[in-house]
């Protein structure tokens, strides 16, 4: 960002109200975090005697490895091992199918690329939720209830990754295809040592957007894991809660909550340009 | 839009292209199909034989009260999640734009909740305001007002309309954001020397210039409020009390899934995608505008 230095911009009285307007903000944002924070450093009777305390207690290491070890129904480690898989593989395997489709249809003149191109751009329009029930029976079917093809593979089905890929190669010049070709360097090989290369940013920009997608999923992991050792974190969580009127493990519970949003967390802060980029890029 | 240089080949292209159709193929195209087939079947209760109905699903569907609640919960909720997330978004972003140093600062802190899943954004509030330990509804209760989103409807739906629009406030801010710093710094100036104060300022030239920001946001927010937000509704109130919370996808998932009625749930689908169509159209409609621009 360029330096930016004018009349309109605030100094002194002004300066500390847009800091303070600011920070009611950041108040907002964080107390709900923070109080699942301060949640999982207490005990359980702390909690189920209101008011809670609003600083953090001393059984931090305590429910965090009653969490993770025990967990309610499957330890929390299993859980996070599961939304991993399932992150790692909805990113990765999306990226790979649309690249190499992306390719095919800006590179190459075959019967039914129009066709292909329409199809998928129709699939931009329909969530996985929209078509639960049939898909979920297609799963069942082939036998992939509480697995992790069962998890992955529905979620990967839809073009947004190869509609990107093929905006980004539409501006990639023609010369360099047209000196691959000249050198009599084959399709593939122009693919791999210059196109890949070339989309390294965007690549990655959009596995930060996918590896949240993925990891944040809940309807689809709900359905298909009835197996506890197979359910992922983020939809672990409620299944935590007991059903009836016993009183629900809070310290674990939010103990997961904040290990849920860990990861995520991570990848969005610590990646943060891939992410602002990837989050426009997906929009365009 | 087409390459001037391509490479030659037939078997190779379709080679490429075979694992995205593949996939499609069985796990979208297939069940997409399958939704609108079989919405025009009525299941017997043992699942052994399908009675054709026509479009009577979607009559009944229609001439159902508990369905047409939903519709209207669902415009409620949508607006709401969207007004409330992009009004704070909104306000954020113009004061974060105000600052020369330490925008990054906040950015940082302000993009979290992107990174919460709804679920988990449910689980929170859902603690805050749990009947039994939250902590706001102790002090609520101090104060004299007894919360219990378990039993009230209006408090079930402020809270699940609260968990959503928080988890959306950073995809708001950033887009706001960067919105406002495209507006030229010189047209802000040359309204603060003819006298223009900060509001008037914010009325008449920021506000119409981030237009199209904000109306891509509010389409955005709609499609999110309608698809994404099961998390928090089902972690915080399951579509209660009386399906005062019954959003039309949770109501695709209560009905397919809990009350085992394929038909229904099948004619929900459908009516669902030719509103994600309707709303893809807008989004689209709008993106052709702005490359005119």
């Amino acid at each position: 960002m360029a330096e930016r230095t004018g009349m309109v911009e605030k100094r002194g009285a002004g300066l500390w109200l847009t800091h303070l307007g600011l920070c009611i903000g950041l108040l907002f944002i964080f107390f709900p975090i923070w109080l699942a924070f301060v949640a999982s450093t207490v005990s359980q009777p702390e909690i189920t005697q209101p008011p809670m305390p609003l600083l953090p207690g001393d059984q931090f290491f305590e429910n965090y490895r009653k969490a993770l070890l025990a967990g309610v129904n499957a330890p929390v480690a299993w859980m996070m091992l599961n939304s991993l898989f399932m992150a790692m593989g909805i990113a990765i395997g999306k990226i790979i199918i649309s690249l190499l489709s992306a390719f095919a249809i800006v590179y190459f003149r075959f019967p039914g690329r129009k066709t292909f191109f329409w199809l998928i751009f129709l699939t931009l329009m329909l969530p996985v939720e929209v078509r639960i029930v049939p898909t979920y029976e297609v799963v069942a079917s082939f036998g992939m209830l509480n697995s992790y093809s069962g998890l992955i593979f529905p979620l990967i089905a839809s073009a947004t990754a190869t509609f990107l890929f093929r905006q980004f190669f539409m501006t990639v010049p023609d010369e360099l295809a047209e000196a691959a070709r000249v050198d009599g360097a084959g399709p593939m090989r122009f693919f791999r040592d210059i196109l890949l290369p070339m989309s390294r940013t965007n690549i990655a920009a959009l596995f930060v957007i996918l590896f949240i997608y993925g990891w944040n999923q809940y309807l689809w992991p709900l359905l298909i894991t009835t197996d506890p050792s197979m359910n992922t974190i983020v939809m672990g969580i409620k299944q935590m809660f007991p059903s009836g009127d016993d009183i629900a493990d809070w310290p674990v519970i939010m103990a997961t909550s904040i290990l849920a949003m860990i990861p995520p967390v991570i990848v969005v802060v610590g990646m943060q340009r891939l992410f602002i980029r990837g989050l426009v890029d997906s929009e365009k | 839009m087409e390459k001037r240089v391509t490479f030659k080949g037939l078997w190779l292209p379709l080679l490429l292209v075979l694992p995205q159709i593949v996939i499609t193929a069985v796990f979208f195209f297939y069940p997409a199909g399958q939704a609108i087939w079989q919405s025009l079947f009525i299941p017997d209760p043992f699942g052994l034989s399908m009675q054709y109905v026509g479009l009577g699903n979607f009559e009944y569907l229609l001439g159902n009260s508990y369905y047409r609640a939903s519709f209207v919960t669902t415009a409620v909720f949508s607006i709401l999640v969207t007004v409330v997330s992009m009004g704070i978004a909104l306000y954020l972003a113009v004061l974060a734009d105000r600052l020369i140093k330490g925008s990054g600062v906040y950015r940082t802190l302000l993009i979290w909740p992107y990174a919460v899943a709804p679920a988990v954004a449910g689980v929170l509030w859902l603690f805050m305001f749990n009947t039994r330990v939250g902590v706001v509804t102790w002090y609520l209760g101090v104060l004299g007002y007894d919360w219990n989103h378990v039993l009230n409807g209006e408090e079930a739906m402020g809270l699940v309309v609260v968990a959503s629009a928080w988890g959306r406030i950073s995809y708001n801010f950033l887009f706001f954001l960067a919105g406002l710093q495209s507006i030229p710094k010189s047209v802000i100036e040359a309204a603060a020397i003819d006298g223009a104060r900060f509001w008037t300022r914010f009325r008449t030239i920021v506000f119409p210039l981030l237009s199209p920001t904000t109306f891509f946001l509010l389409v955005v927010n709609i499609v999110y409020a309608f698809f994404e937000t099961f998390g928090v509704i089902h972690t915080i109130t399951s579509g209660g009390p009386q399906q005062s919370t019954t959003i039309l996808v949770y109501k695709v998932f209560s009905d397919g899934f809990v009350g085992q009625d394929l038909g229904s749930s099948a004619a929900q689908s459908v009516i669902l995608l030719v509103i994600v169509g309707l709303l893809t159209i807008v989004q689209f409609k709008y993106i052709e505008r702005r490359v005119h621009y």
